[in-house]
């Protein structure tokens, strides 16, 4: 079973919820509502023939207009990685947590709150996970600005060479 | 709940609280745990990782696709082999670039070369945590000599630059694959068996690592856990083998599982030995890509300005700390719009903060050192 016939049989288990078939290049996704992605996920878990039971990666994405998470599935049985999304908003980008689905998405939702700012809800632990806990800001969104101190420590320096 | 609350909550209540890192002999690089210990028995040990973090990912969205190869090497300093090849594989699906089969194989030559260095230097500072100093010099003695041939490969020792989008950098030099069979031919078995007369079967190291911070299956795949350490838990799982990249296809190679060598299955034990045979078949793999080395290019012709089209790809190898995957998205200007670099010792560290409740405090120095984790691989 390749990526499209998995995505259509999702399409067939919740139509209002997935969208169709999106993206280009070698890797296609399918859109997921945000509401409905814990199902989903369990979803693709827990059925025997698909048996994803493996999160590769969760990543955020900013597009400028919204903030997209991207999750990473494999299944072991069928020998498959797919992609699912779904698209938040910018300003306050929020999502129900999956870590009580996949514990390994624990540590990639503490990340992408650290580096994008989306708040997973019901996470038990949604600390800052690779930067100080006092830092400022999502460095990495697009729209990130960088402090010139950090305990007035300066955050640039000049160039080594007379370069401008 | 930020550490500073965790630390006034354990001081007030029975445990002891002990800080373990960041510069600390068992963690081979910069982490840091705070380990919650009633007496010996850690209840729990929280990671604090991120002091290794530089922004690569970051970097990445300012970087022109080829010029960003050096950095890749950076994620992984035991490994970066693997660095480079997952990165440049997902840019090519990217592009659509068929790569010439002579640079396939002089890719799984050098991958399969790290993948026996990097091994050595996790089953030998495993027995150096463990406290026996001699075998990791047995190890770093062989590994020299894989340094030495990778620095004729590329010039480098252990940050590589060596592959480039579309094949690699150079071909092989005079002399490389003649030196590399004398080097096989006393590798394996000669090394292995002395290795695992010297300190694999030894009754001390066994008694440690047995039944310690033992991991079942079902909750190495819930945890994410990713190549030796997911497949010392039983779970037969490849990338090399299971979604095939580069020439893995027309090799022959076993993939080593755990069975509970000298303990239970998915102990400290099982993820040491199956690193030690995976060395073995590593070595397998060389002799067999040394057979049929093809002749031809080493390079696809790749435009000079590296443009992919806008979409989304995903290259992923299976990397001495397992699954290692560049999740790349394109908008289709010189520079992506996004990177994400998926590691094994990510998921492995995570694995060592639910697995270490429980734990003996000198146990979780065996449980860090079994799990074979690269410091600036997880930070990034």
């Amino acid at each position: 079973m390749n990526g499209e016939a998995i995505y259509e049989q999702l399409r067939d288990r919740f139509p209002d919820k997935v969208s169709e078939t999106r993206g280009q290049g070698p890797l296609k996704c399918v859109y997921v509502k945000p509401e409905a992605i814990e199902e989903v996920l369990i979803a693709l878990r827990d059925q025997e023939t698909l048996g994803f039971r493996h999160l590769s990666f969760i990543s955020g994405i900013d597009l400028k207009e919204a903030i997209e998470v991207a999750y990473g599935l494999i299944s072991y049985s069928l020998k498959v990685l797919i992609l699912l999304k779904v698209t938040l908003d910018h300003e306050n980008p929020t999502v129900r947590t999956v870590s009580h689905i996949f514990s390994a998405a624990n540590w990639h939702e503490r990340e992408t709150f650290d580096l994008f700012g989306v708040k997973f809800e019901g996470h038990p632990d949604l600390r800052r996970l690779l930067l100080p806990e006092d830092w400022k800001g999502h460095p990495l969104r697009k729209d990130y600005k960088e402090e010139p101190f950090y305990h007035e420590m300066p955050t640039t320096r000049e160039p080594l060479l007379g370069r401008s | 709940m930020n550490l500073q609350d965790i630390i006034v909550e354990a001081e007030g209540g029975q445990q002891m609280l002990l800080n373990m890192g960041p510069q600390h002999p068992s963690t081979h690089g910069v982490i840091r745990f705070l380990v919650k210990a009633d007496g010996e028995v850690i209840s729990e040990a929280i990671p604090v990782v991120g002091y290794l973090h530089r922004g690569i990912e970051k970097i990445a969205e300012s970087m022109p696709y080829a010029g960003f190869i050096p950095f890749t090497d950076r994620v992984d300093y035991l490994a970066a082999m693997f660095c480079n090849h997952a990165f440049v594989t997902a840019v090519e699906k990217l592009l659509g670039l068929e790569v010439p089969r002579r640079a396939e194989y002089l890719r799984v030559i050098a991958d399969e070369m790290n993948r026996i260095a990097s091994h050595l230097i996790a089953v030998g500072s495993m027995a150096m945590d463990i406290g026996a100093y001699t075998p990791f010099l047995h190890g770093i003695r062989e590994r020299e000599i894989i340094n030495d041939l990778t620095e004729m490969l590329c010039g480098g020792r252990l940050t590589y630059n060596y592959m480039r989008i579309g094949g690699v950098s150079r071909d092989l030099p005079d002399g490389f694959l003649k030196r590399l069979k004398g080097f096989l031919d006393r590798f394996d078995p000669g090394f292995i068996n002395e290795f695992n007369r010297l300190i694999g079967g030894n009754e001390i190291l066994v008694r440690r690592c047995a039944h310690v911070a033992t991991i079942g299956a079902d909750e190495a795949m819930d945890m994410g856990l990713a190549g030796p350490n997911l497949r010392a838990s039983g779970v037969s799982w490849d990338l090399r083998r299971d979604m095939p990249y580069s020439c893995y296809p027309d090799l022959e190679f076993d993939v080593p599982v755990g069975r509970g060598f000298r303990g239970s299955l998915g102990d400290s034990y099982d993820r040491f030995m199956v690193r030690i045979l995976e060395m073995s078949q590593s070595a397998r793999l060389l002799r067999q890509a040394i057979e049929k080395l093809p002749d031809g290019d080493i390079q696809a012709k790749a435009p000079r300005k590296i443009k992919p089209p806008a979409g989304e790809s995903y290259g992923a190898v299976e990397s001495a700390r397992g699954e290692l995957g560049f999740y790349l998205v394109s908008d289709g200007g010189e520079t992506p719009l996004r990177l994400k670099i998926r590691t094994g010792s990510f998921s492995a560290m995570w694995a060592i903060h639910r697995k270490s409740a429980g734990c003996m405090l000198a146990d979780l120095v065996v449980l860090l050192a079994s799990a074979d984790i690269v410091a600036p691989e997880i930070d990034r």
